[in-house]
């Protein structure tokens, strides 16, 4: 054994001379081989015919959407257009599928209930609980995800992303980490759960980490009704109704795009805290612009992305929707637990600019922020005790009209600033368990899982804070 | 071409011979690798080949870590290991090192290198690399359909003179190329085909010198290690991961499994 290593270190030592010998542009020497053999051999096996005309239409291309002045607002623009085709797209088959398994297989399942015999509580806990919160996860968060999904994919089939990249890199360098981070943060746009799965493309850990955290700031499909849906109420009836689309489809973006900010104002943080660190290069290729294969990006997406996430959000909608219905049921006293926790909770939150409701809603709906407008209705309703609207304790719903729900949310004492502050908090709280979970699975660390899950809501409710006694000094 | 694509598109043809086995990597006969720069399409070749559908996307890096399947041609089993995709073997990233140490370590029948065909020279600066690794080879000029729009015109015939192996022309996204890359595959495989790689020829005779003598003591320590005029190089250039390997002595493993694999 000595023997061998007593060799084997002479090797290495005669390879060190060797290199000394050999001076300091030996390196190079070895890479112009390469280049200088690849190079000859690609002149002879390669012929330009005719125009490179494919080619100089993606140099065209990429001058425009890789440009320094055009390329934010077309890449703002392009995901603006994308999540209002989202939108306003799911709107028909969500209310479809709403009315097919609220309006109509609801009844159906309460009075199979009744013919049996079940115990009130258990058909509640199963029907009214369970099934319910299934169906308004299905109904509210499957069309989304239908549309967005392979959107997404097209663009990045067609090879659109890399370019995001390319404009973003700068700024997530500035900030510490790594340019392919705005990969994964565009991916969160649909789902924070996969755009933390996608940070593997990361190579160093201190940046996937970050990448990983700060993913949670990138609104998600769940969340996008929740801010369209408040928007329309509180910011767009504040114009005349011509403008209010456009107004309140404005103050979307302006969340989603505050979203980047705080992604990169935190990532910064880290970078220079408890994950320091030199940004590493990276080289990206742009790639050229591919004509998309239609019918394949639809499947795979539907496979792998639609199908996945609606799998997971499902799995913790029905415990979600469970407990929903017991907090409401069950009675300490007089009172449910639910109006418990809302009369203990709403004087605090108010110096949020929030209220028990919103509160109690968030910590039910950690499962899947989908199910925050339904679960905040529903205690409205149940704490203000309006008499005629809902479908009675713990049942969630959702109203038909924007004007309906305004009209229980207005009862509920909101005003403007609770509608921004739930924008706003609905942009920086928890990320949902699925994220949370994945964030484990990804991480495995526990340590950074919990940073992940309660950072955002102390930056939530610094915000929401600040915001608040602002207003006040102005509205006193 | 048209002729090559009614047989791709019979699907007689296909099932005589290729298996899809996805996930079933048991009782393999051959170890495939695929490798290449970033975004040439090695996941689509590698979905082509063993029915799985890895997520493919046209940005670079999509591949992470190696993704793992398999086939049966001509009734013998195949893994295929499809590597991340990278611009060199020399320096130092994580991807980088997976798919070197895999065609090192790991000394897979046959490594597969899928190249963008409207890219060939900045690709051929991976391949020339991977070919001083293994001897055992193919190319798959992948995206010809892009070429052919880019009016680029590529001498497969005099490719394949140049660098010594089989290459075979393919466009990868629709499905065309993929029963010549198999035939091909199964020809090194088997050793029907035996390659002679290109070797670097631009090299000064000082570098040669040391190359050769270092390798000299490479086989007294390891004998019938196969890649030895690649590791005296590393050596050479102080790879620290290569210096490691031959203190501990797993540069000898290689060609312990190398003798396993012909016994």
């Amino acid at each position: 054994m000595e023997n061998t290593n007593s060799k084997r270190e002479e090797i290495l030592a005669a390879a060190n001379a060797a290199r000394w010998d050999m001076g300091d542009t030996f390196h190079d020497n070895i890479i112009e081989s390469i280049y200088e053999d690849a190079s000859r051999i690609a002149r002879k096996v390669v012929q330009q015919k005719g125009e490179k005309e494919a080619y100089s239409f993606d140099l065209k291309v990429d001058k425009i959407v890789t440009s320094r002045w055009l390329g934010f607002p077309l890449m703002f623009l392009l995901l603006a257009v994308v999540f209002w085709i989202t939108v306003a797209g799911a709107n028909y088959p969500s209310a479809l599928l709403a009315s097919l398994l609220i309006d109509y297989l609801h009844p159906v399942l309460k009075h199979a209930a009744d013919a049996i015999h079940l115990p009130w509580w258990l058909s509640g806990v199963l029907i009214d609980g369970g099934y319910l919160s299934m169906a308004w996860v299905i109904a509210v968060m499957l069309p989304p995800m239908a549309i967005f999904f392979p959107i997404f994919t097209l663009l990045e089939d067609l090879g659109y992303l890399p370019r995001v990249a390319f404009n973003m890199d700068s700024l997530f360098r500035k900030a510490g980490a790594h340019g392919k981070q705005a990969l994964t943060m565009s991916m969160g746009f649909g789902c924070n759960a996969a755009g933390v799965v996608a940070a593997r493309v990361i190579d160093s850990p201190r940046e996937r980490l970050i990448a990983i955290i700060t993913n949670n700031f990138s609104l998600c499909n769940g969340r996008w009704p929740t801010q369209i849906l408040i928007a329309s109420i509180f910011i767009g009836s504040l114009v005349p109704a011509q403008i209010a689309g456009i107004v309140s489809a404005g103050a979307v973006v302006s969340i989603a795009v505050l979203g980047i900010g705080f992604s990169l104002l935190v990532s910064w943080s880290l970078s220079k805290s408890v994950l320091r660190g030199e940004a590493s290069s990276f080289s990206l290729e742009l790639p050229p612009y591919r004509p998309p294969r239609i019918w394949q990006t639809l499947y795979t997406s539907l496979i792998d992305r639609t199908l996945i996430v609606l799998w997971r959000a499902l799995f913790f909608a029905v415990p979600a929707g469970i407990v929903i219905w017991l907090v409401a049921n069950v009675n300490i006293g007089d009172l449910s637990l639910a109006e418990h926790f809302i009369n203990w909770s709403n004087p605090w939150a108010l110096f949020f600019g929030l209220n028990g409701v919103i509160i109690l809603a968030y910590i039910i709906a950690i499962p899947a922020n989908e199910i925050v407008i339904p679960t905040i209705l529903m205690l409205t309703v149940l704490s203000t005790k309006l008499s005629g609207i809902g479908a009675g304790s713990g049942v969630m719903f959702e109203l038909d009209s924007v004007g309906d729900t305004a009209n229980i949310l207005h009862a509920g004492g909101w005003t403007l600033l609770t509608g921004i502050n739930l924008m706003l908090f609905s942009l920086l709280h928890n990320p949902c368990s699925t994220t949370i979970l994945t964030i484990y699975k990804e991480t495995k660390s526990m340590k950074w899982t919990v940073f992940s899950t309660f950072m955002p809501i102390a930056l939530g409710l610094i915000v929401t804070f600040f915001t608040t006694q602002i207003w006040n000094l102005f509205h006193m | 071409m048209s002729t090559l694509n009614n047989c791709e598109t019979c699907p007689a043809h296909n099932r005589a011979n290729l298996v899809k086995l996805g996930l079933d990597l048991s009782n393999t006969d051959y170890v495939l690798a695929m490798a290449g720069n970033p975004n040439t399409g090695k996941s689509t070749v590698f979905n082509n080949l063993t029915g799985l559908r890895q997520h493919t996307g046209n940005w670079p890096g999509k591949t992470v870590s190696r993704a793992e399947g398999g086939f049966i041609y001509n009734d013998k089993r195949y893994k295929v290991v499809d590597l991340p995709g990278t611009y060199s073997l020399l320096s130092t990233s994580t991807d980088e090192e997976v798919a070197r140490n895999f065609i090192l370590f790991g000394q897979p029948d046959v490594t597969v290198i899928v190249v963008d065909a409207t890219r060939i020279e900045r690709n051929l600066n991976l391949t020339l690399q991977i070919l001083e690794l293994t001897d055992r080879a193919v190319m798959c000029v992948n995206l010809m359909d892009e070429a052919k729009r880019n009016n680029l015109e590529i001498d497969i015939r005099a490719l394949s003179r140049e660098l010594g192996i089989p290459v075979i022309p393919a466009s990868a996204r629709r499905r065309e190329g993929m029963n010549e890359l198999l035939a091909a595959i199964e020809e090194v495989a088997t050793g029907k085909f035996v390659c002679r790689p290109h070797k670097i020829k631009s090299r000064s005779a000082k570098l040669n010198h040391a190359i050769e003598s270092i390798a000299k003591q490479l086989e007294e320590e390891f004998p019938g290690l196969p890649n030895q005029n690649w590791v005296a190089l590393r050596l050479l250039e102080g790879d620290n991961s290569i210096i490691e390997a031959l203190r501990t002595g797993e540069l000898g493993s290689i060609n312990v499994a190398e003798d396993q694999g012909q016994s």
